[in-house]
């Protein structure tokens, strides 16, 4: 039996591009819980623009993997969130339809690119939503806002349906008020899905476990270094004790390749989102071409038109990373870069069980705050690593600085979501 | 370092347009970023890139896919159940 759920948001914080005024929900795992869907995420029936003028008006006509799989387990997705424009920014501030603000402080970003569905859970406007996250997008706003992120291992969460940016890195994840709650919508999202081919049959169905007695933990000094803010390292050290309290064993290492590891990122995802925007040149979907014009030029008006800066200054940058003679100086050394990111990754991996430390260098930034794109970038430093690895990352608010939430990032083994889920539970249940 | 030509060349090739106007903002930024990936350049390129990648393929059987109505829902111009599109020549 269908049951009928309404909702009508107080969202003074512009977390919703779409919201569903009366939404239809069924029996299952998850009945009646509402899930707020990031905008890059196809919803049959719903507008779906990922913050782009380029696809105001776009009604997808199927579902995304996983809103068919929320939908049968009986969620009530209540709305579309707000993100950066096709997930490319840090703060939500390269929506084209306007920033999301921070609930705990709204002269402040919520982080990015899944502004909306964090700030949504985090002022309470629903129970639980999801993100994707390509370089950091689900871990940043959890950790701005306050809440808990989780990337998936790569290959753990099917992709069909979300508008790809870059396909290699970015993965759907859940994010919640608690790990509990994060954990049961993992359940559901999680799994193989033969319409992703880089899916693998790992289906999710764990209960957190509150025991990490013996359990080692890595820290990477990098992560404490340059660029850091020293009161947010401090934050996160005192969270590391909290877990030693608990019984894990902490040793510390070295990663070499954190010096490559943001130019490794930022040329891979460029070059990867300049092929796959190629598609939004107004013909199958777009507010429609002047056809008089020429192929070049009426493609050219479109996107200049649609998209946004931040969105063709990346084009710009791909096209270059990727054109015959700067191939070699860019795209192929990122690729030398990642395998050492992977490198460093399984040879710590290969004497702990995860890797902890903080998940931005510093608290929500002001609106207005980085308005240079290199500034912006640099902020995504630590949250890049377990994207090029295709590790799986989850973030766990772990105290304060100035009333601002600070985010402990813990990053796991290959495909061991779990234990650092478990990781994440056993300091929640401590309390902050 | 980019130059604006540079800039002025990619924008084409990408079909993303570009104004006068913005072509000293998008160099400015651009040779920014650029230059931050010159760390690259001190990389050691002997190392050989050694993970596997392989295709996975289904059988090339017809599975259920968008109705002709479905798949022209969304387009700007249609006619007589094809895309419009601008002309190429």
């Amino acid at each position: 039996m269908a049951k009928i759920l309404s909702f009508t948001p107080d969202d003074s914080v512009h977390a919703f591009l779409t919201t569903i005024p009366e939404v239809t929900y069924g029996e299952g795992p998850l009945s009646g819980v509402t899930v707020a869907v990031k905008d890059n995420i196809s919803t049959k029936g719903i507008e779906t623009t990922c913050a782009s003028k380029i696809l105001k008006g776009y009604i997808p006509p199927y579902d995304a993997h996983v809103v068919a799989l929320l939908k049968d387990a009986g969620a009530a997705i209540v709305g579309k969130t707000n993100m950066d424009e096709f997930g490319m920014g840090t703060t939500t501030e390269n929506s084209a339809f306007g920033p999301t603000l921070n609930p705990l402080d709204k002269n402040r970003v919520p982080g990015g690119s899944s502004g909306g569905s964090a700030a949504a859970v985090a002022s309470g406007l629903c129970d639980v939503a999801i993100g994707s996250d390509t370089g950091g997008s689900i871990r940043c706003p959890a950790a701005f806002c306050g809440i808990v992120g989780l990337k998936p291992t790569y290959g753990r969460v099917s992709r069909y349906g979300l508008i790809a940016y870059a396909n290699s890195l970015e993965q759907i994840g859940p994010m919640a008020r608690d790990v509990k709650t994060l954990s049961r919508l993992y359940s559901v999202i999680a799994g193989h899905d033969p319409r992703d081919a880089t899916t693998v049959n790992k289906p999710y169905s764990h209960e957190p476990s509150a025991n990490i007695e013996g359990l080692k933990i890595g820290i990477v000094e990098e992560f404490f270094g340059e660029g850091v803010n020293p009161r947010v390292a401090e934050v996160v050290k005192e969270a590391l004790a909290t877990l030693e309290s608990l019984g894990a064993v902490v040793k510390s290492y070295t990663m070499p390749s954190m010096k490559y590891a943001l130019s490794a990122y930022y040329v891979t995802c460029t070059s990867e989102a300049s092929s796959n925007l190629a598609r939004f040149d107004g013909v199958r979907y777009g507010p429609g071409l002047d056809s008089a014009k020429s192929w070049h030029d009426a493609y050219s008006e479109q996107r200049k038109e649609g998209f946004g800066k931040e969105v063709r200054r990346r084009i710009i940058l791909g096209t270059f990373s990727l054109a015959a003679g700067y191939y070699g100086r860019y795209y192929q050394k990122a690729q030398t870069a990642r395998q050492m990111v992977r490198d460093d990754f399984e040879r710590i991996f290969r004497d702990v069980d995860v890797i902890a430390g903080p998940t931005m260098p510093d608290i929500a930034f002001r609106l207005g705050e980085k308005s240079d794109p290199l500034q912006m970038y640099l902020a995504d430093i630590l949250t890049v690593p377990a994207n090029l690895a295709g590790v799986p990352a989850i973030s766990v608010p772990c105290g304060k600085i100035d009333s601002m939430p600070v985010g402990l990032q813990i990053i796991g083994k290959y495909f061991d979501d779990e234990k650092i889920i478990d990781t994440a539970f056993a300091f929640e249940q401590e309390g902050v | 370092m980019v130059t604006a030509e540079d800039v002025r060349k990619v924008a084409k090739l990408a079909d993303v347009g570009i104004d006068d106007s913005e072509i000293a903002e998008f160099t400015r930024q651009c040779s920014g970023v650029l230059e931050y990936f010159e760390i690259l350049d001190t990389l050691d390129q002997n190392q050989q890139l050694y993970r596997e990648r392989y295709n996975i393929l289904r059988e090339d059987e017809v599975t259920p896919s968008l109705s002709q109505e479905e798949s022209l829902q969304n387009a700007g111009q249609t006619e007589k159940g094809f895309f419009k599109a601008p002309r190429v020549m």
